[in-house]
């Protein structure tokens, strides 16, 4: 492990082992709590794997009322938790703490209702984003939000992180999918927000909780939305020879009103890679190729395709190629979608990045890029959901060579404050976990840190959810109650008044 | 009683300050347009935001646009469409409905009310469109949250937070909302003599089909007499609109009337009419009568919501019509509020939340004007407003009594 810096572990709780284990075991029988350390490795780590640990014990509980009772022991004997789902966080969110119990929601895996009429799937937590699909396909309905790790993340994982996709520019992101949840605060509190119905009745808490990183509640039922499949769906495959280039097209598509399915861009070390790989028939000889995707009824895609062949080439494009099958559509996904692992083939180790930008940013983050790439000795490539502004550079390196790991964590975070430089953020559909976190304050001063974590006071007056995540430092709930009121006459003599 | 119209954030701050040290609540508001809605105040003083008004970043291309609070909803409106870009979400005008002139609200009010129209089936309302905020607390401290770009999941999303808060959080000064080119042409398909459940499964066939239905809503006869100048007549009328690129609104129009040929006569209403007829239902004028007679808004599960006004109607004289494949319904009571029925049936029907949304200001005093929540979420909603506004100065008791 870096430099991360987690909670220091309290030594009280790591004496009471044996004690809160039996008090587990007394609350979800048989197999559901896991203490033995071999078994539980698998847990050490979620999908950012540069960071492990194990944790104090992990349970596994089957039903609500497990949940809100293992819940309501630790924060009467002040034992922290760390909520998971499948584990694929690329931000560190389910990492495990040395003192804080691993509470996993995989048992939560059954269907609950699927409602055709009412169009709303409810399912458990941890129920996969792509069973989800599965389970209502055959009606010819699918779920939107579609994560790259879809057919292994959980959707209560994807409540926590708000989880995104390449569709989401048009079909939303998880907080617009999402109708209702059942959760459980950390006092064992166990609460109903939304349902099949649409928004609330009081206070948005269902969007508070959306991308709440599992430091807000435990959420255990889930109301999406489903939709009915579009007709059809064929891609153009784009090649450019500058991103400047590139990117005027994508505005310009935007420009003409027309939001694509989906519209991807890569850079020629990413497109380098993934044609090396995959063989998708990208042209080598371009900076930039884009991949726009349309889907609908056959006549508007028909329609839009001509349009955006239109702007395409008025853009300058050297190649501009339009699916003709199915077939041919997939095969100009395969690359982009293959570009990790293509990555992953010429260089050992790669750390993907997740930052947002205002779109016409992009030749300057680019180009800032490559002279940060000169500085640090790093090679990196770019793949970029271009309708939204959403940058996923990764970064490659050797974590045989010592302090290359650092040096790319480093890299890494350079390109973060430089897309919150140009007005961009953090993280786009990542999420901030333990990876972003001590970069925080690039974005927010105090104040607004601060009424985050109030929030957080509201859920979890003790800062038992999942502790050394989003934020740099928590501050104790009572401290940041109070309040500095300039005892005032009325001063301002400026404000109009009747 | 003083009215503060400050004309920048600091000023704003100011006057929260003054109001905390000389513990004195205050009213929130832009316009005023909206004081007919929500639990009526006793503040003896108020922050108006109508002059901290303009637009400080519009980029058509990046689909972004922010202004400051007091900016008005019409003027924001004209500006996108010069573009060719709307708010997605629609947001209705309450102004006809509460005897106000249309066309008044600023974006404050419109995101403090979560604002949004019959589109809201496809496109969501103003908290799915809400990218970031600037906000000074209840402590009289400024802070940010969200940012300027589509795609964000940086810290907990308080600019959703502020939706639907009513001014009881924080005040907001300026918001940044993602805005999305308008459709180019729409067409409505109108299903006649339909009975209510009958209209219920048609609106269920057409938004779970390929058709990507925009809206759909059921008119009852005495209702559909009373949109585009009588233009629908006095047949009972279910209506699902098409929006999109004018080949693709032909294509699944022929494809909506194939599929549900059997339903029912059928007409068209196309363009500018359409248009209308959706604003008119979306702002709710058919029960914009100038009165003060009672008038819910109830959300609840689509297919449920037809049974719970048919039951409502064995009890009490009740004008009803549906948006939302009937998951918005609007109630104009003939006579007493009738809460304890209403809610007692939703409850039966599946869930959901009613709202009060027109009667006399007594009548607002007394009834719960928004869904009581259970316990333990009543209890975490007021944690979260203590949080925001520790002395409870802002629009003290708005949502609920001691809130």
């Amino acid at each position: 492990m870096t430099g991360l810096t987690m909670p220091k572990s309290d030594e009280a709780t790591l004496g009471r082992r044996a004690e809160i284990v039996t008090a587990l075991r007394a609350i979800v029988p048989g197999e559901g709590v896991v203490d033995v350390t071999n078994e539980m490795r698998a847990f050490e780590s979620d999908a950012l794997t540069a960071y492990r640990q194990l944790p104090l014990v992990v349970v596994l509980p089957q039903t609500v009322a497990q949940v809100s009772r293992v819940l309501k022991y630790c924060h009467e004997n002040n034992v922290k938790v760390v909520p998971r789902g499948s584990g694929t966080s690329l931000s560190g969110g389910a990492l495990p703490l040395e003192d804080a119990v691993l509470l996993v929601m995989s048992r939560f895996n059954r269907i609950l209702e699927i409602d055709f009429p009412n169009r709303v799937a409810v399912v458990q937590p941890g129920v996969t984003n792509l069973g989800i699909t599965k389970a209502v396909e055959h009606e010819g309905f699918y779920y939107a939000p579609d994560p790259s790790s879809q057919i292994a993340c959980s959707i209560g994982g994807n409540v926590a992180e708000n989880s995104g996709g390449v569709h989401c520019l048009k079909y939303g992101l998880t907080a617009n999918n999402v109708l209702g949840i059942e959760m459980v605060l950390i006092n064992g509190d166990i609460i109903r927000l939304g349902g099949k119905h649409l928004d609330s009745d009081g206070y948005d808490l269902l969007g508070l909780m959306t991308g709440s990183e599992g430091l807000l509640g435990v959420v255990t039922e889930v109301t999406v939305r489903i939709l009915q499949k579009p007709t059809t769906a064929r891609a153009l495959m784009v090649g450019f020879p500058t991103s400047e280039e590139a990117g005027q097209c994508v505005a310009d598509v935007i420009a003409a009103g027309i939001i694509p399915g989906g519209m991807e861009m890569m850079d020629r070390p990413a497109i380098h890679a993934a044609e090396d790989f995959v063989h998708a028939g990208y042209p080598l000889d371009v900076e930039a190729l884009l991949i726009v995707e349309l889907d609908g009824p056959v006549v508007e895609v028909d329609h839009l395709i001509a349009m955006v062949e239109a702007i395409a080439r008025k853009n300058g494009a050297t190649t501009c190629v339009v699916s003709q099958s199915e077939e041919e559509r997939m095969i100009f996904w395969a690359g982009r979608k293959a570009a990790f692992p293509a990555v992953g083939r010429i260089s050992p180790d790669y750390l993907c990045m997740d930052g947002t930008i205002p779109r016409k940013e992009l030749p300057k983050v680019l180009a800032g890029m490559r002279e940060l790439s000169e500085k640090y000795g790093l090679r990196v490539a770019n793949v970029f959901h271009a309708g939204d502004g959403n940058l996923h550079p990764l970064i490659l390196y050797d974590a045989n060579i010592p302090e290359q790991l650092h040096k790319a964590e480093s890299f890494g975070a350079d390109i973060l404050r430089l897309c919150v430089k140009v007005g961009g953020v953090l993280t786009g559909e990542h999420g901030v976990g333990v990876e972003k976190r001590d970069l925080m304050p690039e974005m927010f001063n105090d104040t607004d840190l601060n009424q985050q974590i109030r929030v957080k006071c509201a859920f979890d007056d003790k800062h038992l959810l999942n502790p050394g995540k989003v934020f740099p430092q928590l501050h104790r709930c009572a401290e940041l109650g109070r309040m500095h009121v300039h005892q005032g006459k009325m001063p301002f003599p400026d404000i109009p008044r009747f | 009683m003083s009215i503060f119209q400050p004309k920048s954030e600091d000023e704003i701050v100011e006057a929260v300050q003054w109001a905390l040290g000389a513990n004195a609540p205050v009213e929130v508001v832009g316009q005023g347009s909206k004081r007919g809605l929500g639990r009526p105040l006793q503040t003896e003083h108020t922050i108006a935001l109508s002059d901290y008004a303009g637009v400080t970043l519009y980029e058509p291309h990046e689909l972004v646009l922010s202004a400051k609070a007091g900016t008005p909803v019409a003027e924001l409106e004209a500006l996108l469409a010069a573009s060719r870009q709307a708010f997605q979400f629609e947001p209705m005008d309450y102004g006809p409905l509460l005897g106000q002139p249309a066309g008044q609200g600023t974006l404050g009010g419109l995101l403090a009310t979560n604002l949004c129209g019959p589109r809201r089936l496809k496109a969501g309302s103003a908290r799915d469109h809400v990218l970031g905020v600037r906000v000074v607390s209840g402590r009289g401290e400024l802070f940010k949250s969200g940012g300027r770009v589509v795609k964000n999941v940086t810290g907990y999303d308080l600019s959703k937070g502020m939706a639907n808060s009513w001014g009881t959080l924080g005040i907001a000064t300026e918001i940044t909302f993602k805005v999305l080119p308008a459709p180019e042409t729409e067409s409505t398909l109108v299903i006649r003599g339909l009975a209510d459940d009958e209209a219920a499964r048609a609106m269920a066939i057409a938004t779970g089909s390929s058709g990507e239905v925009a809206s759909a809503a059921h008119l009852p006869g005495n209702v559909a007499a009373r949109v585009i100048d009588g233009a629908l007549g006095g047949e009972a009328s279910t209506l699902l609109r098409l929006e999109g690129f004018a080949p693709s609104v032909a294509d699944r129009m022929t494809m909506l009337k194939n599929l549900l040929a059997s339903a029912g006569e059928m007409a068209d209403v196309s363009g500018d009419q359409s248009r209308r007829l959706w604003q008119e239902i979306r702002d709710v004028i058919p029960f914009a009568d100038g009165t003060e007679q009672l008038v819910w808004r109830v959300s609840m599960v689509p297919m449920e919501a037809c049974k719970l006004v048919a039951s409502l109607r064995m009890g009490a004289a009740v004008d009803a019509y549906y948006d939302w494949q009937g998951g918005l319904v609007w109630l104009r009571m003939e006579g007493e509020p009738e809460a304890d029925a209403v809610r007692a049936l939703l409850r039966k029907y599946g869930g959901g939340h009613a709202t009060l949304v027109r009667g006399p200001a007594s009548v607002r005093a007394a009834v719960p004007v928004f869904e009581p929540q259970a316990a333990p979420l009543a209890a975490l909603s007021k944690r979260l407003k203590q949080q925001f506004d520790p002395s409870g100065i802002l629009n003290p008791g708005r949502m609920v009594a001691g809130v």
